[in-house]
């Protein structure tokens, strides 16, 4: 242990010339004794919990791991977090829970991500993944959709005794935690294990089911399911609207990310049928986590060189700093303050180039963050042969469209109540369906408290 | 899962499945289709409901490459992955007056529900169906019983006229007066009636068949251009107005992984 109590104990990684030749885990989170050294740095203030957007007792499930009370630290966890190994992952956390902590000050904040991950990797050892005993009440509820929001939705609603049918679209169950994180910063095998709970629990999973088409809210009402919880995300895919988009080898993160990690395409041809295409030089567009996501899968495709350009600055960006970092590491160039414009393909609509203008930072616009304007005459192309545009996603429209008088916001998300009820009785919603893209932590908070407003209104109806 | 309960050769190969898919017939209009995965590694690939019989959905399909090579491989009895749906928006039936439905190669499979619901709402139909030759030509009885009147064309002239299903279209567009022209087959077909129509002004409707994934409108692999707007065809269509969409950009788009579907299938013949 360092004798400087203010320097946070590194956790261990692949190195980086390893790591972009597989899909394994990059993070390889910390040892017992590591993070029992990591836990003793807190001074248990806590600050953080005001950070942490579901108010984890953070210093108490810290004190738990530093007595090696691994049981007591996960129950903590538990009671306020549905997919702690999952959070302790993918949150970010230097923005959230780790913000606030006074060590951060003057040293390194404690790395409380890494320690509920640690927590809940515990957990997943054998024989540990305990599941309560519930008295089950008959009545039926619903949930469409499986990622975050809908996977905590369903437990929460199975642990109040409640008959749970939860409906996905696809045919496997996580929603982006399945279709969009890669493996190899989210690994199957933990969400796998995070969906068994939410099935030992008794939740009826019904995957290949898209709500809308394959059956009709209406038609779950008169089938006699008291309450409805729409956690559907936000799936749908921005493009630039740029001339020369509908070339070949031009395709948003969402195909590209989802043929790799849902339809495995990662693998090799003998796991999976489906092709994907990773020609260098590759050039990704935006610099969120989808960004990173994709320009770092796009390595490990063997692509050798990977652009990553971003309109604003590096400072600008929305990803977490540690996923910059470790593309930066794996050799993603960044390529700031530029904007595509249009794309050249060859004879076969293949693209060839990219157009792009340069861009400036100027006045920041009313939100605060730095805006950019082009810079006069600076057009130039850049060679291209794959380009994979990570430009945000919006609300899916298609459930929701199909609802009358359901309230929608103006970019199509559901307006709901403090209860996270929707302007219609009944249906529930949380997730990005409400808040358009967020963070998986966002979408588990909204969604405990629609269990609760769901369990409140279905008591109404009875009384 | 689902249990396939019949799959046999219609034609060379052609097949026809059916197979289990409980939740699907209840909801499901003409025009729409699946996204089936014969076993866990399968690719999602879309197919049209071609009718729908107790909780079963009928399926016709063309051994072009691997998954549908996978799907013929299927016996009675085996289980298949997964299947979704109906997807895609329900075709437009109503009385239209005198409407010719042209299909081209399995195309024909596609059209074919389509012509019967037009026909139930009354509308005169008129059918072309059209293939390589003679031998390829499916659901000739069929359609020939909800038809007021059927032309067949082959390349080869093996049967019916020798030529291309626009040669009948022709003759029908400058003799008399059509509503509606419904035009489902190889992309390259669809724009040659779309061509044609829109000389003689006549409304033109095509279900394209773009590479898909999820089929949902997650993806975006499947967008089409139509009126100059990006679309994606599985939740904005399968079918659009044949004469706004660009024919040559779905051409482009669906070769997009040929060099990859000759890996994984070396003796395939890529139209
Ligand atoms: C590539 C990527 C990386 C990200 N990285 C991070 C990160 O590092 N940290 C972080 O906090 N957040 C991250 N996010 C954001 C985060 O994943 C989302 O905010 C979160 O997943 C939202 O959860 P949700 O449950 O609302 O929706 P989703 O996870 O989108 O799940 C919605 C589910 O509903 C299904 N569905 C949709 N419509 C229907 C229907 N009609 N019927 C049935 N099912 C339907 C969909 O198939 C999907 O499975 C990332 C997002 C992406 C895309
Ligand atoms: C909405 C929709 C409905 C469809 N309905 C049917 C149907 O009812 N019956 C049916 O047989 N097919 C149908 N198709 C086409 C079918 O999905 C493809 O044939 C199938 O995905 C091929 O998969 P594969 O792995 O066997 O071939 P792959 O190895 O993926 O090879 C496909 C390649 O062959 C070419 N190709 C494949 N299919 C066709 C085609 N139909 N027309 C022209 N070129 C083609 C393309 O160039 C493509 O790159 C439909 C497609 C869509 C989008
Ligand atoms: S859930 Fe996220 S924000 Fe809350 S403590 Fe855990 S890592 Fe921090
Ligand atoms: S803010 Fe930091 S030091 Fe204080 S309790 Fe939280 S983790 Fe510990
Ligand atoms: S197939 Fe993915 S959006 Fe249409």
């Amino acid at each position: 242990m360092p004798e400087n109590k203010l320097k946070k104990i590194p956790v261990r990684e692949q190195p980086p010339q390893e790591r972009i030749k597989n899909f394994s885990e990059v993070c390889l989170g910390y040892n017992e004794d590591e993070a029992i050294a990591e836990s003793k740095r807190c001074i248990q203030c806590g600050l953080c919990i005001k950070g942490c957007p579901v108010g984890i007792d953070i210093p108490k499930f810290i004190r738990e791991i530093r007595e090696k009370n691994y049981d007591g630290s996960i129950k903590t966890l538990k009671s306020f977090n549905s997919l702690p190994a999952v959070c302790g992952r993918v949150c970010p956390q230097e923005e959230q829970c780790q913000l606030p902590c006074p060590l951060g000050k003057k040293g390194d904040a404690i790395q409380i991500g890494k320690l509920e991950r640690f927590s809940a990797d515990q957990e997943r050892s054998p024989g540990r993944n305990n599941v309560p005993d519930i008295i089950k009440n008959n009545i039926k509820t619903a949930v469409i959709g499986s990622g975050p929001a809908g996977l905590t939705c369903a437990g929460e609603l199975a642990r109040m005794g409640y008959s749970v049918t939860l409906f996905e679209s696809l045919h496997k169950l996580g929603g982006v935690l399945r279709y969009g994180i890669p493996e190899f910063r989210l690994p199957d095998a933990i969400l796998d294990f995070e969906i068994d709970y939410i099935k030992n629990l008794g939740t009826e999973i019904m995957t290949n089911v898209l709500v809308g088409k394959t059956i009709t809210v209406e038609q779950l009402f008169r089938q006699g399911y008291k309450a409805i919880f729409i956690g559907t995300g936000a799936g749908l895919p921005s493009f630039l609207n740029a001339a020369g988009e509908n070339l070949n080898n031009i395709f948003s993160a969402n195909e590209f990310l989802t043929r790799s990690n849902l339809m495995q395409a990662y693998g090799s041809s003998r796991i999976s049928d489906t092709p994907i295409i990773a020609e260098e030089p590759v050039a990704v567009i935006g610099g969120g986590n989808v960004a990173m996501d994709s320009a770092r899968t796009a390595r490990r495709l063997g692509a050798g060189e990977v652009n990553l350009v971003y309109r604003r600055t590096e400072k600008e960006m929305p990803a977490r700093e540690e996923e910059i970092e470790h593309a930066r590491e794996e050799g993603v160039r960044l390529v700031p303050l530029t904007l595509p414009v249009g794309f050249i393909g060859d004879s076969q609509g293949k693209v060839r180039e990219m157009k792009c203008i340069r861009m400036q930072l100027s006045e920041p616009d009313s939100s605060g963050r730095a805006s950019v304007i082009p810079v006069p005459d600076s057009d130039f192309t850049m060679p291209v042969r794959t380009v994979i545009v990570a430009i945000g996603q919006r609300p899916n429209p298609l459930l929701v469209r199909s609802l009358a008088g359901l309230k929608l916001g103006k970019h199509g998300t559901i307006e709901t109540d403090e209860n996270m009820m929707s302007s219609v009785p009944g249906i529930f919603a949380g997730g990005d369906i409400v808040t358009g893209a967020a963070t998986v932590i966002l979408a588990m908070g909204m969604a405990k408290k629609a269990a609760l407003g769901m369990d409140r209104y279905i008591r109404s109806l009875s009384s | 899962m689902h249990k396939v309960l019949k799959n046999q050769p219609l034609a060379e190969k052609i097949f026809r499945m059916e197979v289990e898919a409980p939740l699907i017939p209840p909801n499901y209009r003409p025009g729409q289709f699946i996204i089936i995965m014969a076993d866990s590694r399968s690719e999602r690939i879309p197919l049209t409901i071609v009718e729908t019989k107790g909780n079963a959905v009928i399926l016709i399909y063309q051994v072009v490459g691997r998954s549908t090579e996978k799907l013929s491989s299927l016996k009675a009895g085996d289980p298949v992955y997964g299947i979704v749906g109906p997807l895609g928006h329900a075709s437009e039936i109503k009385k239209f007056g005198k409407v010719v439905c042209i299909g081209g190669g399995v195309g024909t499979a596609v059209i074919y529900p389509e012509i019967r619901a037009l026909k139930d709402a009354g509308n005169h139909i008129t059918s072309i169906i059209g293939s390589r030759s003679g031998d390829l030509l499916i659901l000739k009885k069929e359609i020939a019983g909800i038809s007021d009147e059927l032309f067949l064309t082959t390349d080869d002239g093996s049967q019916g006229e020798k030529g291309l299903v626009t040669m009948p279209l022709e003759k029908i567009l400058i003799k008399e007066k059509t509503d509606l022209v419904i035009a489902i087959g190889p992309v390259i077909m669809m724009k040659a009636v779309s061509g044609l129509t829109k000389r003689y002004s006549v409304k033109t409707i095509v279900s394209l068949n773009p590479i898909m994934v999820d089929g949902t409108g997650m993806c975006g692999a499947c967008r089409v251009i139509v009126d100059n707007q990006t679309k994606f065809a599985c939740v904005d269509g399968p079918e659009f107005d044949a004469h706004l969409v660009d024919f040559d950009n779905l051409l482009l788009r669906s070769r997009q992984y040929q060099k990859q579907e000759k890996e994984a299938h070396p003796c395939r013949k890529i139209n």
